[in-house]
């Protein structure tokens, strides 16, 4: 018995690929699943422990409900849904732009909006601050230009949006970039042929056809503003608590690493859930025409 | 009021540049209603860039297109009574058979019940199961997306019905089926029919009336049986398929040489305006071995290679002095009595020759 398993292995370990995959996977499995399971066993562990061998516990989770974190929890629900719909609208023209009409400029406004990306998020927010600030670069101009003072822009929830369509709008633009240029331009001359006016070709054709970038873009934006912290905090100051500055706290301020591993867990899952419906509800495969 | 004698189509000089190259030159047409009017050109011979005129999506650089008397130069596609069958058949992925072919009418907010009744109608005449309604164009085989194109083309109740290709992917037999189906659907739906092909030989099954089109220009009009006998020129002649043609020039009443060498034929033509030219001869016309012993053309070779076309059988005959092998056809079932490498005479009776001009 023994034998004949030990063959089974040595025979699925000289697969094809099996070998040339190993290396990757055993980098994965310490890299990316071994933290989160154990962010996932802190989750269950009594409050501010630091230690996994204490009898697990659901504490973390009933304190989590009872308390009042849905607020954290649904700004950043709100903060997720409102740039995913802003970033839509903003990228959709630049977007059909790049993919249909501006042929050999595509290259240079995907390079202006790449660029940004090389510099650090915090800086690149440091640099807004500057501008909105009372006195800041925007105010200030407004007072000499116009002897308008128009201050209190900085550290409020308009602030906060401004900064995050700002940092996540190349996760947006360029899924989207691909999705439009997936659609064949025989089909809208066709739809136009039978009577479609613009508005309706852009319904009834360009927008279901390029729903596969328009979802990964949606998708890729709503989860890194759910995750994200800096622009909350940088921009926001006071203004708002969005979950992943809870998150933040419980493990360094209040050095409470399993309420923090449970406040994790949840959003994770939260995210996944909404993911998972996603995928249901839109049919990538029909979408695409493979089915 | 339009006219009954005014032409259904009319196009004035209709010309496409394109910077310096002239993809459409000066093309003008009539088309009356009801008819199956065919394009004919080899690829880059203009009649793709005519239909996109015609169809709305690009414009003409010069000229005057009018339906039913109205110009419609700078009316777009969507606002023409007009509609075309694609190349690629433009099917929309994301719709089922049943939401392709209503497309038109849900544009125009034609209720449900009525757009469903019509797509019923459609799929039946173009026997088009109608359990397909649900079903994805995706799924749908070659013939079948062929009629979803053609129903969706026809739930607009266009005033001309334009065609771009839409059979050239298939397979032989399918494109044949489908010719006559085409044909037979133009006739039920007493619809204009224009279509547009690089093969004659699908023109000929379908059409009322044939232009050929080169360069551009359109090199001849006519019904099928026109082009057939009376090809205008070298170019007409040569596209319907493999002929031989001979280089002539005039050498007495009703004689013609070959152009550099001794070899005199005889025609019935009327060569009183004739110098030079080309003689074309179809395979099928010419006689080989024994029957061709009494004929009045006849000329020696050596039959060296033969193919069988199906219903009939290719000869290949060299002649010492010409570069191009001569063609003869015969019917499978009474081929030629000779050995391939035999000398062997071929002929032709010379009512049977068409004289072109170059």
């Amino acid at each position: 018995m023994a034998k004949t398993s030990q063959s089974n292995m040595s025979s699925w370990l000289k697969q094809p690929g099996v070998l040339a995959a190993l290396p990757a996977s055993l980098f994965l499995l310490i890299g990316f699943a071994g933290p989160l399971l154990l962010v996932v066993a802190y989750s269950f562990m009594p409050s501010k422990t630091f230690t996994l061998l204490q009898a697990p516990t659901i504490e973390n989770y009933s304190s989590i409900i009872s308390d009042s974190y849905y607020i954290s929890f649904f700004w950043s629900l709100a903060m997720a849904l409102t740039t995913v719909v802003l970033l839509f609208i903003i990228c959709y023209p630049i977007a059909y732009g790049m993919a249909k009409l501006f042929n050999k400029w595509a290259n240079l406004v995907t390079a202006l909006i790449a660029v940004p990306i090389l510099i650090s998020e915090n800086i690149r927010l440091f640099g807004w601050v500057l501008i909105l600030l009372k006195n800041g670069v925007f105010d200030g101009s407004m007072q000499s230009l116009f002897g308008l003072s128009i201050s209190g822009l900085l550290f409020t929830v308009p602030a906060i949006t401004l900064g995050l369509v700002y940092v996540y709008l190349p996760f947006m633009l360029f899924p989207l970039v691909i999705g439009i240029s997936m659609v064949p331009e025989t089909l809208k001359e066709a739809a136009s042929d039978l009577g479609a006016t613009r508005w309706q070709i852009f319904r009834e054709i360009e927008l279901p056809l390029s729903m596969p970038g328009l979802m990964i873009g949606g998708i890729l934006t709503f989860v890194l503003v759910l995750g994200s912290l800096a622009e909350a905090k940088i921009l926001g100051g006071q203004a708002i608590v969005m979950i992943a500055d809870d998150i933040e706290s419980a493990f360094t301020f209040a050095q409470n690493w399993p309420k923090g591993s449970a406040l994790s867990v949840l959003l994770i899952a939260l995210s996944g859930i909404i993911v998972f419906l996603l995928f249901r509800r839109v049919d990538l495969d029909r979408v695409i025409g493979r089915r | 009021m339009v006219e009954l004698s005014e032409p259904f189509l009319e196009l004035n000089g209709i010309t496409k540049r394109f910077g310096n190259f002239v993809a459409v030159d000066d093309v003008n047409l009539e088309i009356t209603e009801g008819e199956f009017f065919t394009l004919v050109g080899p690829s880059g011979s203009g009649k793709t860039t005519m239909i996109r005129m015609l169809v709305g999506m690009d414009a003409p650089s010069d000229g005057e297109m009018r339906l039913q008397g109205r110009v419609m130069n700078d009316l777009p596609a969507n606002k023409r009574p007009t509609c075309m069958v694609f190349q690629s058949l433009a099917l929309f992925p994301h719709k089922s058979v049943g939401e392709n072919i209503e497309f038109s009418m849900k544009i125009t907010g034609k209720d449900k019940v009525k757009r469903r009744a019509r797509v019923d109608q459609l799929m039946e005449q173009l026997r088009l199961p109608l359990s397909y309604y649900e079903k994805s164009v995706t799924q749908c085989s070659g013939g079948e997306r062929q009629r979803i194109a053609l129903a969706r083309a026809l739930a607009f109740d266009p005033q001309i019905l334009f065609f771009d290709e839409p059979l050239s992917a298939l397979d032989f037999r399918l494109r044949k089926a489908l010719e006559k189906e085409l044909k037979d659907i133009h006739r039920e739906t007493g619809k204009t029919f224009v279509y547009i092909t690089h093969s004659l030989e699908e023109a000929m099954v379908m059409s009322d009336r044939i232009a050929i089109m080169r360069e551009g220009r359109i090199v001849q009009i006519g019904t099928p049986h026109e082009i057939y006998n009376n090809p205008k020129n070298k170019f007409v002649a040569q596209f319907m398929g493999e002929v031989n043609t001979l280089s002539v020039e005039k050498a007495g009443e009703n004689t013609l040489r070959v152009t550099g060498f001794d070899d005199i034929f005889t025609v019935t033509d009327d060569l009183s305006d004739f110098t030079t030219g080309f003689l074309i001869i179809r395979p099928e016309v010419m006689k080989i071995g024994r029957s061709a012993a009494d004929m009045k053309n006849k000329i020696k070779g050596i039959a060296f290679n033969d193919y069988a076309l199906g219903s009939r059988v290719q000869y290949q005959i060299r002649i010492e002095h010409f570069d191009e092998p001569w063609l003869v056809e015969r019917l499978q079932d009474e081929p030629y009595e000779g050995q391939r490498g035999d000398t062997v005479d071929i002929g032709w009776r010379p009512e049977d020759s068409i004289l072109v001009s170059n």
